[in-house]
């Protein structure tokens, strides 16, 4: 079963620091992966402008890594800073790791007259292709993200040691926030690009349990044609692709993503305030609708933090913390874990209609109830 | 060798061994009260009086001879006209259990005489192929265990309600709705829907009893069933009253009833679920609707606006100046006008091969609310037995088609595809319509089921009754005489809806909880299919599993 942890503060940690908050979680988890997400990055021997996209991924053998040069160059991106991870190869278990990389790159002048949103789909565009070129070459080269302040690091094992192969506790590399996931998928084969968080254009979401009702949802983004909405090598893709089309797709509030993954019943929507507009919207997304006994836990570009639950509510996740630091886990010995120092009597487990928001000032939660009303002013 | 003069053998000449139903009786517990041969419709049996002859021989007195007696005792009739349809009417009425009908398990010859005077056979059920069909043979193989676990059926919540009528893709419904356009209307309805069979091909208390259990499925149970009037119109009284909210008015070449409802519209208290335009049908593809004039009875004809005692055979398509595709776009937004663009409208088709383009053009129809089809299983009232045998197309292939094409361009959620003919057709209900909706359909029709398990139909795929178009159904289902559709308590019928729609509800639950499935229903979750033949699994694309 998958453990989720995140952590959020003001001042920058270590990555490690959320790993070995996992390890808390370890019982019933078979440690099979880890997925981590940095996010608000600091590089101790960087200054880092946080406009400049920055690639994750790994590159499998040399030439990969020659080749990744030549695309991005032809692309115009030029490259600022390679954060070179000490590694310990004979700790990892995969032996075509040539090069973790997480490198900062400037984006091409031609760049200058574009709109964010066409910034955007460039930077998306061109992680795709990267992804597609190392999917050609016999899957040599992975890219996770290439997005302003994230960085992105998957690998196959048991997540504290691969902290340690990358050396991970020497504070070289740090953030505000930081997502971990610590399992590969085993509901489909063992894929690199399979382990939770998924990211697509700055969103990005991790999950656990199994969606069931992945395949229609699946069939249904796929529909879209959309670049971006590809991959599906596990049900939870999804999740990430739901938020960004309600989001960026729909330019819908936040608020609108557990009313389109979790509608309310129909008899709840008779007694909403808005639930002529939200019965409409369940029609519209109904191929959107999740099934499984989940916690989503995601993080938006401006350092938002988010945690819905399923409707169900099988899988309790909870959140706690204090002003400046707030961690969100799957077992409430993750929160403990990484934030000790909080009051644990005001943790807060969300209930089906809950959305949990820790905002980027990290002062206090925010909890949303699809049963308020909905701020429909910017939709109607 | 007797001489051939004594013999009387013509070529339609039959014997009780060419019958498909051999009637036993037992003169030893026959009362004669005659109550079997007063019930059966076909007058298959008669009192027969017979002489018998007692051989008579005194040895001593050397001399010899006869005596006689008579006796009496219930014989079957051979002409094509009084064969025996088995439907055990004789059987039920019988005191002393001193007559049945027995399956003759020998090939029977009356398969060759169905074209007396001529005429081919009509008969009323579906296609004459038995045993399990492609549905039956769909497994539901994914079942959650480890991440996810599996359900409590009986204890969770579960939303087993499906959309009907057209859903806008998610960005037009939010421009519409900022900018306050048309958005179109739609149902949440119970998946399985009672299919399309007409106020005259039915009998009164068949519609009453059919009425009053969806009537009493929505209001106690909140199971929000459906049902479809066929194209015989609609009873006025129900047109006016507020339960009209749970029919589907049906429009077809024939448009009988229309009138009525027309006129009825001002006096409507709610809106009806739907309008379902008729096309065509799986039983009888490229027919149209033939009702018999055995029961057009005066209260049909009045129903329908046409003289009593005639054939009413309707046309096979819409009557149209131009092309269908003008048609089928008019009549759609015309239904949809006619009530204000408040009611879905869709059409009804006969699957085919040409399914795909008929629902291509509804994609671009934006009064369109959906498209049904039909599949070849299909019952029927009253069509040539060579249309319901070999015409048509089965539905399982022909839905997925559909499906799949859809979820090509993207449209899935927008135009929900429903499924009918053969579900249930071995009482598998809830298997085939969950394995249809899990084929990507929104939910199914059923006709000839709902017709077996509330009221008692002894229709089979094995020519057994199948009379329904003549109007001497033994049960009353499908009769327009008094003395026959009396047998039928409309009460009874209304508790066996609600019987059928609970158990479909439970067994539907049952499906989707080891599949980890509650919060809607998994309208093309194909990944949960599987089935033990290859070129099935490969032609609609599930696994193959063994």
């Amino acid at each position: 079963m998958c453990r989720l942890a995140l952590k959020t503060a003001l001042e920058p940690f270590s990555p490690y620091e959320v790993l070995t908050a996992m390890e808390a979680m370890q019982e019933g988890y078979d440690g099979s992966g880890l997925g981590l997400l940095l996010r608000g990055l600091n590089f101790e021997d960087y200054k880092y402008d946080s406009k400049h996209p920055v690639l994750s991924g790994i590159a499998h053998s040399e030439a990969a890594l020659q080749r990744l040069n030549t695309i991005m160059s032809q692309r115009g991106y030029e490259l600022k800073y390679d954060h070179e991870f000490e590694t310990h190869p004979a700790m990892v278990e995969a032996k075509d790791r040539y090069r973790y990389f997480v490198r900062v790159y400037k984006l091409p002048a031609a760049f200058d007259g574009l709109s964010t949103e066409e910034i955007e789909d460039e930077l998306m565009l061109t992680r795709l292709f990267l992804r597609a070129n190392g999917e050609e070459n016999g899957n040599d080269l992975t890219a996770f993200s290439f997005w302003p302040d994230v960085a992105m690091i998957k690998e196959v094992g048991w997540p504290l040691e691969i902290g340690n192969a990358l050396t991970l506790h020497d504070n070289r590399i740090t953030s505000r926030v930081c997502m971990a996931q610590g399992r590969q998928n085993t509901n489909y084969g063992i894929n690199l690009y399979a382990c939770h968080p998924f990211f697509i254009q700055g969103i990005a979401t991790m999950t656990n349990g199994e969606n069931t009702a992945f395949v229609p949802i699946r069939d249904w983004l796929l529909g879209k044609h959309y670049p971006g909405y590809m991959g599906y090598q596990s049900d939870s893709e999804v999740f990430a692709h739901i938020l960004h089309y309600t989001l960026k797709q729909l330019k819908l509030p936040l608020q609108a993503y557990k009313h389109i993954i979790t509608p309310l019943k129909n008899a709840e929507l008779d007694k909403h305030p808005q639930g002529v507009f939200l019965k409409g919207l369940r029609d519209a997304c109904r191929r959107l609708i999740i099934d499984g006994p989940n916690a989503v836990i995601g993080t938006l570009p401006d350092e938002t933090c988010l945690l819905v639950m399923d409707h169900k509510k099988m899988r309790p996740a909870t959140v706690g913390g204090r002003d400046g630091a707030w961690a969100i886990a799957s077992e409430m010995c993750g929160v403990a874990a990484m934030i000790p120092d909080r009051d644990p009597s005001l943790d807060f487990q969300p209930m089906r209609e809950h959305t949990i928001i820790v905002p980027p000032d990290r002062k206090e939660l925010t909890i949303w109830s699809q049963l308020d009303p909905y701020p429909l002013a910017q939709v109607a | 060798m007797v001489s051939a003069r004594s013999v009387s053998v013509g070529p339609s000449s039959l014997s009780y061994t060419d019958l498909p139903w051999i009637i036993q009786h037992r003169e030893d517990r026959c009362t004669l009260c005659g109550r079997c041969t007063a019930v059966c419709p076909k007058e298959a049996i008669y009192l027969a009086y017979r002489r018998q002859r007692m051989p008579k021989l005194d040895v001593l007195k050397k001399t010899r001879g006869n005596e006689y007696r008579t006796f009496v005792g219930i014989r079957q009739k051979t002409n094509m006209a009084n064969t025996c349809i088995g439907c055990s009417m004789c059987s039920m009425v019988c005191p002393n259990e001193a007559i049945m009908p027995v399956p003759n398990t020998n090939e029977h010859r009356t398969l060759f005489f169905h074209n007396q005077k001529g005429q081919p056979q009509t008969r009323g059920g579906r296609r004459n192929v038995s045993g399990p069909n492609l549905l039956d043979r769909i497994m539901f193989d994914r079942i959650s265990m480890l991440t996810d676990p599996a359900l409590d059926a009986g204890r969770h919540e579960f939303n087993l309600t499906t959309t009907l009528g057209r859903t806008l893709p998610p960005e037009e419904f939010l421009k519409r709705q900022r900018e306050g356009g048309w958005i179109p209307p739609t149902r949440e309805i119970f998946p399985f829907v009672i299919g399309s069979m007409s106020f005259g091909a039915l009998s009164p208390n068949m519609w009453l009893g059919l009425l009053q259990g969806v009537a009493y499925c929505n209001e106690v149970l909140g199971i929000p069933v459906v049902m479809c009037t066929g194209e015989g119109g609609c009873p006025p009284w129900i047109l006016k009253s507020p339960y009209l909210k749970y029919i589907v008015l049906q429009i077809a070449s024939g448009y009988f009833g229309w009138d009525e409802i027309i006129r009825a519209i001002p006096d409507m208290q709610c809106d009806p679920a739907a309008i379902e335009i008729k096309y065509g049908q799986g039983a009888k593809p490229g027919d149209g609707g033939l009702l018999m004039w055995f029961k057009v009875s005066k209260l049909i004809a009045r129903l329908r606006g046409v003289p009593e005692g005639v054939d009413l055979p309707s046309p096979p398509v819409h009557q149209t100046l131009y092309s269908i595709e003008e048609s089928v776009m008019k009549m759609i937004q015309t239904m949809s006008t006619a009530f204000g663009h408040k009611v879905p409208v869709y059409p009804k088709i006969s699957a085919s091969t040409s399914a795909k383009s008929v629902l291509n053009n509804l994609v671009r129809n934006p009064y369109a609310g959906g498209l049904l089809i039909d599949g070849i299983d299909g019952g029927t009232g009253a069509a040539y037995n060579i249309s319901m045998d070999a015409t048509g197309h089965p539905i399982a292939s022909n839905v997925r088609e559909c499906y799949l094409d859809l979820v090509a361009q993207g449209k899935q959620n927008e135009i929900p595809i429903f499924a009918a003919g053969g579900i249930g057709k071995n009482g598998n209900v809830t298997q085939n319509g969950m394995a249809l909706i899990m084929l990507g359909a929104s939910g199914v029709h059923i006709g000839k089921y709902i017709m077996q398990s509330v009221a008692g139909c002894l229709g089979n795929e094995k020519s057994r009754c199948n009379v329904c178009n003549v109007g001497i159904c033994p049960k009353g289902i499908t009769s327009q005489n008094p003395k026959l559709y009396r047998r039928l308590d409309p009460d009874l019928v209304a508790e066996r809806v609600s019987e059928v729609f609970m158990s479909i509800s439970t067994e539907a639950k049952k499906i989707m909880a080891p599949l980890g499935r509650s919060q809607s229903l998994p309208v093309g979750m194909s990944d949960a299919l599987g089935i033990s033949d290859k070129d099935a699994a490969e032609r609609l694309g599930i696994k193959y599993v063994c």
